[in-house]
């Protein structure tokens, strides 16, 4: 009897160091920078980090969020500057090695959050667990201990494989993303259905134009000054007139917005823009015409 | 019986059809009085904006005192951009009717550049009050104009709908009231030379001398598609095409249309004629991962500009899209940045090759330039913030202002909040010429889009 206690024992000994183990070699592991240098801008695993552990020790106070902004710059320089380093807000080696010595960083619990959508913070001193709160719509309360979750992904070898995929899959989608000035998310959205609606055969150079066009018309004083405002004026666009600016744009129509936002203007500054083959207003054809673009001649 | 089954079937069917018919005709009518109220509101709004208008400009006429004008010149600007609204959403787009929305953007430019101005130092010049009776008396007409258009849409019961299935139609003859009085009102402004406003007026709208600073001789097509061969690195596989720019066009420049044979892989590129200037460059292609940071992506950048002999340029932004990184850097002449003199550059992040490249806004701006010393030290361009502003870094700028100006500024960057806020302070005068929120990361509305 007493020599299966002891066999049990030793079993749920070895079972729970097997699993402590790794448990902890791979946080370890994960718990450091990759190579690159980290400057404003930057996106990514290496930018959660980051945040996370200028939060550890107070200097970043918003949101983690995977988006090096003015608020990780800023965290990132006064972090430089009471640390005695060049004030360069960039994360090279030097300071990423200073802030791993300085600071703890809970991947796993981060990554975690994230995935779920919670609201959560990273300081340092403070119990992980109270920094959290779940979204009002998932019902907040799972339980979310760190460690019986951990366990349930070691013991089978395929299982762990599955789990791990998951997780980076998940990683790689941040829960913000750079915009720029002046335009939201919805904007570009907007913009890029327009130019699907319009432009969805012509080459990709086309679709900026198209972009570029729209742009310039809420530059120029005789438009409408908002992105909305210059596609839905009446009969501007054909797309917005029989319907077909709701159809679901591609990434592509979306990539073209976001050159002509961020500075391309393939079209010279044009205003206008018509199909010669199916324009049916005379008055199009007086104006003075830049150039032509896959079938659509740009006009001033 | 059968037949009176079937029959009564029938009737059913016809009924039910019926039914439904008149349901649809209901709910079509429904929606067009629905657009067609628009239209009236906004045609409606338009004139009773034009009579406020030249209300509004009247009474600045009789103004003498300075702190009454600033407010009423303010006004007039507001007037005018919610005219400008107003035209904005009649069906007139393809009707020729930009005299008159010039028209109104130029009053709103005037009103704008005075009511900002401290008329107290530089009260208005002559030539300016006379621009001032010249607007006056051209709202005047155009008020008359768009009154007797009015008039006849509210005799005659007239409605947008009806322009817009004439202006759909293009084969009739247009002989609808409303287009007849609006090309009345556009003749009516058309008349107004641009003289009429006075030699000190300068246009607002984006600056039409193009590319004035370049330097060199013209280019031929065959030099044209040899830089295009160069910029896009397609070497032998490269497949070139050039033509010329359209006769519409403010500058002569070269479309060069580049095609990588074996990788099927499209550039495009314009080039200037006067000295062969690249104004942007653009391949498309697919970037699926990221393998190189966007620090390295940036020196890349640098290297680029330095290959082709652009100088003297300081990284001012960095963005990461996806697996893109865009860098926009802007000159550094003295430790000064050059806004205006902006160069964009578009970089992969999978092998960090150049995707993108846009010099427009350099080559339109950069020239020589004496930066003259600033008046004020960083230390009084300071006190011009709001103290609630923590200033967290400062330098030297020079930004194109409001009045299309090239002015030198103390910059300030500085906190409120979480929010990060970029203020420039004039060097010369201590005014606050510009301030601008940055832009912060925006959250990713997953179950949006």
């Amino acid at each position: 009897m007493s020599r299966k206690m002891f066999v049990l024992k030793v079993f749920i000994i070895v079972t729970v160091c097997m699993i402590c183990v790794p448990v902890s070699m791979q946080q370890h592991k994960a718990g450091a920078f990759s190579n690159q240098v980290i400057q404003h801008g930057a996106v990514g695993d290496d930018v959660i980090e980051l945040q996370s552990r200028l939060q550890y020790l107070g200097f970043y106070n918003g949101k983690i969020d995977g988006v090096f902004g003015w608020g990780t710059y800023w965290a990132l320089r006064n972090f430089q500057y009471e640390f005695g380093m060049p004030i360069d807000g960039l994360a090279g080696q030097e300071t990423k090695n200073k802030l791993v010595k300085a600071t703890k960083y809970n991947e796993q619990h981060v990554k975690e959050q994230i995935n779920k959508g919670n609201d959560f913070t990273h300081y340092g001193g403070v119990d992980l667990d109270k920094q959290k709160k779940a979204p009002q719509t998932g019902g907040g309360k799972q339980p979310q201990t760190s460690q019986p979750q951990t366990q349930k992904k070691q013991p089978p070898a395929a299982n762990q494989n599955q789990a791990q995929t998951q997780n980076q899959a998940q990683a790689q989608k941040p829960t913000a993303a750079n915009v720029p000035t002046g335009f939201s998310q919805n904007d570009i959205q907007l913009m890029a259905n327009a130019v699907y609606g319009e432009a969805r055969g012509e080459p990709y150079i086309g679709q900026v134009a198209v972009a570029a066009v729209i742009l310039n018309r809420i530059e120029s004083a005789t438009f409408p000054n908002t992105a909305s405002g210059v596609i839905f004026e009446p009969r501007a666009f054909t797309a917005v007139a029989d319907g077909q600016i709701w159809l679901t744009p591609n990434e592509q129509a979306k990539k073209a917005v976001l050159d002509a936002i961020n500075g391309w203007d393939p079209t010279g500054n044009a205003l206008y823009y018509f199909n010669p083959d199916t324009a049916t207003s005379g008055w199009i054809w007086t104006r003075p015409q830049i150039k032509k673009i896959g079938k659509h001649i740009f006009c001033k | 019986m059968l037949r009176g089954i079937l029959i009564g079937i029938l009737v059913l069917g016809v009924a039910g059809t019926a039914f439904w018919g008149y349901q649809e005709h209901r709910e079509k009518n429904a929606i067009l009085i629905n657009a067609e109220n628009n239209y009236q509101r906004a045609f409606h709004d338009l004139t009773y904006e034009i009579d406020l208008l030249h209300d509004k400009i009247g009474t600045t006429l009789a103004m003498n005192s300075r702190q009454s004008l600033s407010p009423t010149l303010a006004e007039v600007w507001r007037i005018t951009s919610q005219a400008h609204n107003d035209v904005g959403q009649l069906p007139l787009t393809l009707l020729p009717f930009n005299k008159t929305e010039e028209f109104l953007a130029k009053i709103g430019d005037f009103s704008y550049r005075t009511a900002v101005r401290d008329l107290d130092k530089e009260p208005l010049t002559d030539e300016e009050y006379k621009t001032l009776t010249g607007l006056y008396e051209q709202s005047a007409d155009i008020q008359k104009e768009l009154r007797t258009v009015q008039h006849m849409v509210l005799e005659n019961n007239l409605r947008w709908m009806d322009v817009e299935l004439a202006l759909a139609s293009e084969e009739q003859p247009l002989d609808n009231t409303i287009i007849d009085g609006f090309k009345t009102v556009e003749k009516t402004v058309e008349s107004y030379s641009d003289s009429e406003m006075g030699p000190t007026f300068v246009n607002m709208q984006k600056d039409d001398d193009q590319y004035k600073y370049l330097e060199g001789e013209a280019i031929t097509e065959k030099e044209a598609a040899q830089i295009a061969r160069k910029y896009s690195g397609f070497g032998e596989n490269a497949e070139v095409k050039v033509t010329e720019n359209g006769k519409g066009s403010d500058f002569g420049f070269y479309s060069v249309a580049i095609t990588n044979k074996k990788t099927k892989q499209d550039a495009n590129m314009d080039i200037t004629k006067k000295g062969g200037y690249p104004i942007w460059y653009l391949l498309s292609r697919e970037v699926d991962q990221q393998k190189i940071s966007l620090n390295e992506a940036s020196n890349k950048a640098v290297k680029f500009l330095k290959d082709n002999d652009f100088e003297n340029l300081d990284l001012f932004e960095s963005t990461q899209y996806d697996n893109v990184g865009v860098f926009t850097f802007v000159t550094n002449e003295n430790d000064v940045r050059v806004y205006p003199d902006a160069i964009h550059v578009k970089v992969a992040l999978d092998n960090g090759s150049i995707i993108g490249f846009s010099a427009d806004e350099y080559l339109k701006s950069h020239h020589v330039r004496e930066v003259p010393k600033p008046a004020l030290t960083a230390q009084q361009a300071r006190k011009e913030i709001n103290p609630n502003v923590k200033v967290m870094q400062e330098g030297l700028a020079v930004i194109v202002n409001d009045l299309n100006e090239e002015v030198l500024c103390h910059e300030i960057l500085g906190t409120l909040g979480n929010d990060t806020y970029r203020i420039f302070i004039n060097a010369e005068s201590g005014v606050e010429e510009k301030v601008e929120k940055l832009q912060n990361a925006e959250p990713v509305y997953e179950d949006v889009v």
